[in-house]
């Protein structure tokens, strides 16, 4: 079951550069929330910092408090190799490892974390790819075929089964159908709908009709700040902030 | 779906984990620790043992017979700056040809089997081209000589020379060539006045890079060059070279010797040294300024 | 007609380098004819080095350049993939460019001044510390026993290994550094740490160029010469103990040539360089393919 965010002040810099001036948001369980902006906005650098994956660019780093379900993301006693763990991420351009089979790619984060029953991970492999809605077009040739291989919407779909094996709590998208065609897009789009019976997703898009189709809830970002975060129905039909409309309604972006 | 990744597992593990990542990072660093070790090492000897034995002498006297002390290797000196005249006569003008040749007419077939023979030429064994130049040349002639060992080295630079001369001229961006040629400037004036100008600097990066690996090379010179005990400054007689007296001094059982070899070890890496910096110096004052 | 001329002087200069190895290959092969007629494929595997009695086998230089290449290898593998490793992944920006020139400088110093260092300065430090150490805690294996001159296999092995680690480490770090980013970002998002992330990430990405850099220093180690003549001893013998002086291809070829009196004793040399050249061509010729396999024939192996 996933469990909802709750973000307090996030601040992010790269080097000198402050890029994210003090988010507050809560993000629900088990629902869809996007996360629109034009060019430069910080929609990226906002759901990095949810699982420590900004702090990994040289000279950048975050402050304020993230909290995913229990665990305290930015505290004390916090690990990043466990954040990561149990926040997943999907990235833009399909990224499977090319030197490992299909198997062997979704089972990646399985054997990073100790998994050694063969059983055990063939099971949990065959799950996460029944989620991602790639199992019966791959089930045939798991370990005969390079994770590179396949088409570009089927690789993004291997990314995501790959994130979804180690049964994260929630997961982070960034933008993942804008490296692919239409047909993929729409696919990807259905699964991130069922996906969410299980998660708790967080996705960037730059499409604003993808938003519309897959999230309940949706937030604006602009410069850096969270300008206006509602139900999506409410944030495309009747923004409150004049600049929300500006941005939906095609004047900027 | 209930989360079936235990949380006693992932503890357990965490601390092997965490060790092996320790582990891996403190032999990163104790690899490059290592590496630098020695090469610290070797320039430290270089300086201690090699200054104590540079004297005016050592700088302007011929070697003295085995056993006797003093003398000096200016002859070394001489003779390794008149072979690498002839070897650089020789690579710099067929390594720029050919580099010329890779980037301006050579992106076909004929193009990659001579890119393919460079690269070959490059990875044969230096003592190689020395049983090479031998029977070419050093047989025929029946002597040893300075310009069959400039000949041995200037093969060795070709392959460095012709790469660096290729890869700098595809750099030049094609509209300085066609805004050339729209001028009427023939095609060879085009090549040397105009690409090649552009990307001396790196041209002349890639001659001295060949010229300060050729320069400390022993094994091709030892029957070319020969060696020799007294002054020669004539191309068909053997000469001494630098490399050759340290490589004799240090295996020989006299101590004096052994202070000598230090000291021509110094001027060697000096003369390796000063080459790279005077030609960074060169191109980066203007005077040749490239792309 | 000029532009006709200049043409014709441009590809003149790239036949040159043709022709240059076409003369190599055809000096080799001439002038071992006599050895190769007279001993055949016995040459190979020969123990006998007799210019008294004009018998040659070369066994034992062969023996001697594979194990000093070998060790060297099994020294600077791990040392380059280290220093390549710490240079691209853990070095922190500022320090970056001068560990790496300093690695580079390794390349520039030339094979007689690693030989002067190692005769006065390595082989010392071999027989009055590192060879008895060695001899008391492994002398049971049978390769560190015997007499302890601080020159021969070991010695020989231990400066080629410091000679080829900055090529073995240019090579890792060039195909270390095409490896994409995104690469290194799918295992951090999994929860992998930072060893992880460069093993399952990085390092398994470029294995196929790290093995071509390899087999390059690989390549350089069997024809190097001055610093192994000058540390290795030059006895042809085929030895266990690393401790042994022994004798490699390159060596027997730089002492002996200008000795050589005889033609059949020159010619059983020049078999040996033609032996030396077809190997080395052969290792360059496999290591340049795997690491082009990788750097799609854009990284200049620096050879």
């Amino acid at each position: 079951m996933g469990v909802g965010i709750e973000v307090r002040g996030l601040k992010a810099w790269y080097g000198k550069n402050e890029s994210l001036h003090g988010i507050d948001m809560s993000v629900p369980a088990n629902h869809v929330t996007a996360v629109i902006g034009p060019s430069g906005c910080g929609k990226s650098t906002f759901v990095r910092c949810l699982n420590r994956m900004h702090e990994t660019i040289p000279e950048a780093y975050a402050e304020g408090s993230v909290k995913v379900g229990e665990m305290d993301v930015y505290g004390g006693g916090s690990d990043p190799v466990e954040v990561r763990r149990r926040i997943g991420m999907v990235f833009q351009k399909p990224n499977p490892f090319p030197t490992m089979s299909i198997f062997d790619n979704v089972a990646a984060g399985l054997k990073l974390n100790g998994f050694r029953n063969r059983k055990q991970i063939a099971e949990l492999v065959e799950r996460s790819l029944k989620l991602a809605a790639l199992w019966e077009e791959v089930k045939d040739s798991l370990h005969k075929k390079s994770g590179a291989s396949l088409s570009g919407g089927q690789q993004q779909r291997l990314c995501i089964a790959r994130a979804l094996a180690v049964e994260p709590e929630v997961l982070l998208m960034d933008e993942p159908a804008s490296a692919l065609d239409p047909i993929s897009t729409s696919k990807i789009e259905e699964l991130i709908f069922q996906l969410k019976q299980h998660y708790t997703v967080v996705i960037v898009t730059h499409n604003m009709q993808q938003a519309a189709r897959v999230a309940e809830l949706t937030g604006f970002f602009l410069m850096g700040n969270l300008i206006e975060y509602d139900k999506t129905e409410k944030i495309f039909t009747t923004p409150a902030d004049k600049r929300t409309e500006d941005y939906v309604t095609g004047r900027f972006g | 779906m209930p989360n079936s990744v235990p949380p006693s597992t992932s503890q357990k593990l965490s601390l092997w984990r965490r060790l092996t990542d320790w582990g891996a990072t403190g032999f990163a660093i104790l690899a490059a620790v290592l590496v630098i070790v020695p090469l610290m090492a070797i320039f430290v000897y270089l300086l201690i043992k090699g200054i104590g034995s540079v004297n005016l002498a050592f700088l302007t006297q011929t070697p003295k017979p085995p056993g006797e002390l003093g003398g000096g290797m200016a002859n070394g000196i001489i003779g390794t700056g008149l072979i690498l005249l002839v070897a650089s006569g020789l690579g710099i003008p067929l390594g720029i040809g050919s580099g010329i040749y890779l980037a301006e007419y050579g992106r076909n077939r004929f193009g990659d089997m001579i890119r393919f023979t460079a690269d070959v030429l490059n990875g044969v064994p230096s003592i190689v081209v020395g049983i090479t130049v031998y029977s070419l040349i050093v047989v025929r002639q029946k002597h040893f000589s300075a310009f069959s060992g400039g000949v041995a080295l200037g093969i060795m630079m070709i392959p460095t020379v012709a790469r660096a001369t290729e890869e700098m001229l595809l750099m030049v961006p094609n509209v300085v060539r066609e805004a050339a040629f729209g001028l009427g400037i023939p095609r060879w004036r085009t090549t040397l006045s105009i690409t090649l100008r552009t990307a001396s600097a790196g041209v002349i990066t890639g001659c001295m890079l060949a010229f300060a690996r050729v320069a400390g090379e022993t094994a091709p010179l030892l029957f070319t060059a020969f060696g020799n005990q007294f002054w020669n400054l004539k191309l068909n007689q053997p000469t001494a070279a630098l490399s050759l007296q340290v490589f004799t001094y240090a295996i020989s059982p006299y101590d004096d010797w052994h202070k000598q070899a230090w000291a021509g070890a110094l001027i060697l890496i000096l003369l390796i040294v000063g080459a790279v910096a005077a030609v960074r110096i060169v191109t980066s004052r203007g005077t040749l300024k490239g792309a | 007609m000029p532009d006709e001329i200049f043409r014709w002087l441009i590809i003149l200069s790239a036949i040159s380098v043709f022709a240059i190895v076409v003369l190599v290959v055809w000096e080799l092969v001439d002038k071992s004819r006599l050895s190769l007629h007279q001993f055949g494929l016995h040459f190979f595997y020969g123990h006998d080095w007799d210019p008294v009695n004009d018998n040659y086998g070369a066994m034992p230089f062969i023996y001697g350049t594979v194990v000093s290449s070998f060790l060297a290898l099994l020294l600077a593998v791990p040392l380059s993939i280290g220093v390549a490793v710490y240079i691209t992944e853990m070095c922190p920006q500022g320090l970056r460019s001068i560990i790496s020139f300093l690695v580079e400088l390794l390349a520039a110093i030339p094979s007689v001044i690693y030989g002067l260092w190692g005769i006065f300065v390595l082989a010392p430090l071999l027989r009055d510390y590192v060879e008895p150490f060695l001899a008391k805690t492994l002398g049971w294996t049978g390769f560190f026993s015997g007499p302890m001159y601080g020159l021969g296999m070991l010695a020989a092995g231990i400066i080629l290994a410091i000679m080829i680690v900055p090529v073995i480490a240019s090579i890792t770090r060039e195909v270390m550094t095409a490896v994409p980013q995104n690469q290194r970002e799918a295992v951090l998002a999994l929860g992998a740490t930072r060893w992880e992330m460069i093993r399952m990430g990085v390092l398994r990405n470029a294995r196929i160029g790290i093995v071509g850099g390899v087999i390059l220093g690989l390549g350089r180690a069997l024809g190097e010469t001055m610093a192994v003549t000058m540390l290795i001893g030059n006895r042809p013998e085929v030895a266990k103990s690393l401790f042994a002086p022994g004798y490699t291809m390159a060596s027997v070829i730089a002492n002996e040539f200008t000795e050589a009196t005889g033609d059949m004793y020159l010619s059983a040399l020049v078999e040996i360089g033609l032996a030396l050249f077809i190997v080395t061509l052969i290792v360059n010729a496999l290591a340049r393919l795997l690491v082009w396999s990788i750097t799609g024939g854009t990284a200049r192996p620096r050879a």
